[in-house]
């Protein structure tokens, strides 16, 4: 399991996202996950190799780099990427949950021939009803994870800087030792790109979000005034009718039979069943 | 998610570029990713172990290598190469966004729609016109600022595009001015320049790219100011029109005819 696997598994969410959720997506691939891969992990390598402390005392730049980089910055990105990109999974689970509906509502009303159930599988669900809540949650949590991180980037490296220098006192370093830190300039660029694709990451939820709440107030507003043209799901909106049609005939049938059972055993229920043949 | 993955992302692209788009893709893969990751990246690998100053004070290595070296050659490159690589995305978005059109036009069942089935639509090349030229064309502007701006930023950074053997620096805590010695200078320069031709010879694809497209257009444009009724999307107009009141008229007919029989 690594980037590619996750790349796997989120292409299929992509199906039903927004045209802003796959541009996010592009972005998060492309400027996040493979400049993570191919540049900056061969600019973090050596950062504890190449940390040098001006002392010969055994230890202490073992804990000076400790202490300065508590979690490294790569580290950092790829949990922050991994959380990000989850709740894309949400979404994901409640789209094969709704499509197992379809499904089984398409076995229930007699349509069960391998046509439609590719249909099922193969169409964009639209984003609406339980689904648009689903979807809502996944890009507010997105939101929050981005700015989680961002903090806690900003409290441990502050002012997103990697400095040359770092003077440190920590036992068992004899005083003040200077440490100097391995291409500190390149890390600095690399921290204010991931920073600005993170922001922009954030502008494309927001927007995401924003264009959620306008089109599910839009298609309130359009809803009121007609009220007849309600879309549910692909087969749903085709269906229901039938399946609604199909259950009355159901109880109908089923009540007819135990109607006929019920006059077999009591004869004397005849009358009230011959008023009741309507019901 | 690395090369490989971007090779594949682009690679549905190639069916919508015109041919000198295709070769440009073509040059990209294997003349500049290919070469970084198999040859440049091995060449720039012991780039800090190797830099060496002639100084046995502690940290000055680093801050010399960090002086002459903000960002390395190997990630300018990398970034050089997804920042032009990725316009072509503008053109894949805009073709799923008519193929998208096209399929749903076809799902209404709409008689203009001239497709079979499904699987044609999603088979077929979409011709550079209309809208689709002017994104194609933009992301080509995009590829070019990007390559140009790259190149700049390189040059700069560098002072030109040579490699020297020998840096000196006298930058705290190195005592006074200290000799440093970088690594594999003339493999380096080697690559660099090779780097640089290939560049431009990719700057010069596209601009080639960019003045077919125009000459393409401006071809087309006179074809139809030149013959005017010929023209496929005219005739189109003229047959909806038709087909509209055609619609209309049998509507009101259907209606007049239903009112009489009430």
């Amino acid at each position: 399991m690594n980037w590619a696997g996750l790349y796997t598994v989120l292409s299929g969410v992509n199906r039903h996202s927004t045209a802003i959720g796959r541009i996010w997506l592009s972005v998060i691939f492309i400027f996040r996950i493979m400049v993570l891969v191919v540049a900056a992990e061969s600019v973090w390598g050596d950062e504890k190799s190449s940390f040098t402390c001006n002392t010969q005392q055994p230890g202490c730049n073992s804990v000076c780099y400790d202490h300065f980089f508590p979690i490294s910055h790569i580290r950092l990105w790829a949990l922050q990427l991994i959380l990000v990109t989850t709740p894309a999974l949400l979404v994901a689970m409640h789209v094969a949950y709704q499509q197992h509906q379809e499904k089984k509502l398409l076995v229930l009303t007699g349509h069960a021939d391998p046509k439609h159930m590719e249909e099922v599988k193969k169409h964009k669900m639209r984003i609406s009803g339980s689904l648009w809540w689903t979807y809502v949650c996944s890009v507010v949590f997105r939101l929050l994870f981005e700015a989680v991180f961002m903090y806690i980037f900003y409290m441990l490296y502050p002012g997103y800087q990697m400095v040359r220098l770092v003077k440190c006192e920590a036992y068992p370093c004899p005083n003040t030792v200077d440490c100097f830190i391995s291409r500190p300039t390149e890390k600095t660029i690399f921290t204010v790109f991931m920073l600005v694709t993170s922001s922009i990451c954030i502008v494309l939820n927001v927007a995401e979000l924003v264009y959620l709440v306008v089109r599910a107030c839009a298609r309130r507003g359009q809803h009121n005034s007609n009220p007849s043209s309600g879309k549910g799901s692909f087969y749903g909106h085709k269906l229901s009718s039938e399946y609604k049609q199909n259950e009355i005939n159901q109880l109908l049938t089923e009540q007819d039979g135990s109607l006929k059972d019920m006059l077999r055993r009591n004869p004397g229920l005849q009358e009230k069943g011959d008023r009741c043949s309507a019901c | 998610m690395d090369w490989g993955a971007l090779h594949t992302i682009l690679g549905g692209v190639n069916k919508h570029s015109t041919s000198i788009g295709k070769i440009w893709l073509t040059v990209l893969f294997i003349f500049r990713i290919m070469i970084l990751v198999v040859a440049a990246e091995r060449v720039w690998g012991d780039e800090q172990d190797d830099f060496i100053c002639n100084t046995l004070q502690p940290g000055c290595k680093n801050v010399c290598y960090d002086h002459f070296f903000p960002i390395s050659h190997i990630r300018l490159w990398a970034l050089q190469l997804i920042f032009v690589s990725t316009p072509a995305l503008l053109v894949a978005m805009h073709v799923a966004y008519r193929r998208h059109e096209k399929k749903r036009q076809f799902r209404k069942g709409d008689q203009k729609c001239e497709y079979k089935d499904i699987e044609e639509i999603r088979r077929q090349r979409f011709r550079i016109e209309g809208s689709l030229w002017w994104t194609y064309t933009s992301s080509i502007f995009f590829r070019l600022v990007f390559e140009a701006v790259f190149m700049y930023a390189f040059y700069f950074m560098y002072d030109g595009f040579q490699m020297p053997r020998l840096m000196k620096c006298n930058a705290w805590p190195c005592p006074n001015t200290v000799d440093c010695f970088v690594s594999r200078p003339t493999e380096k320069t080697v690559f660099t320049i090779f780097m640089i031709a290939v560049s431009s010879i990719c700057i010069l694809l596209n601009v080639a790219e960019l003045c077919y497209l125009l000459t393409k257009f401006f071809l087309r444009r006179s074809k139809k100011a030149a013959n005017p009724k010929q023209h496929p999307n005219h005739e189109n107009k003229e047959e909806t029109k038709q087909n509209e009141m055609n619609e209309l008229i049998s509507d009101s007919c259907q209606n007049t005819v239903i009112g009489f029989s009430s």
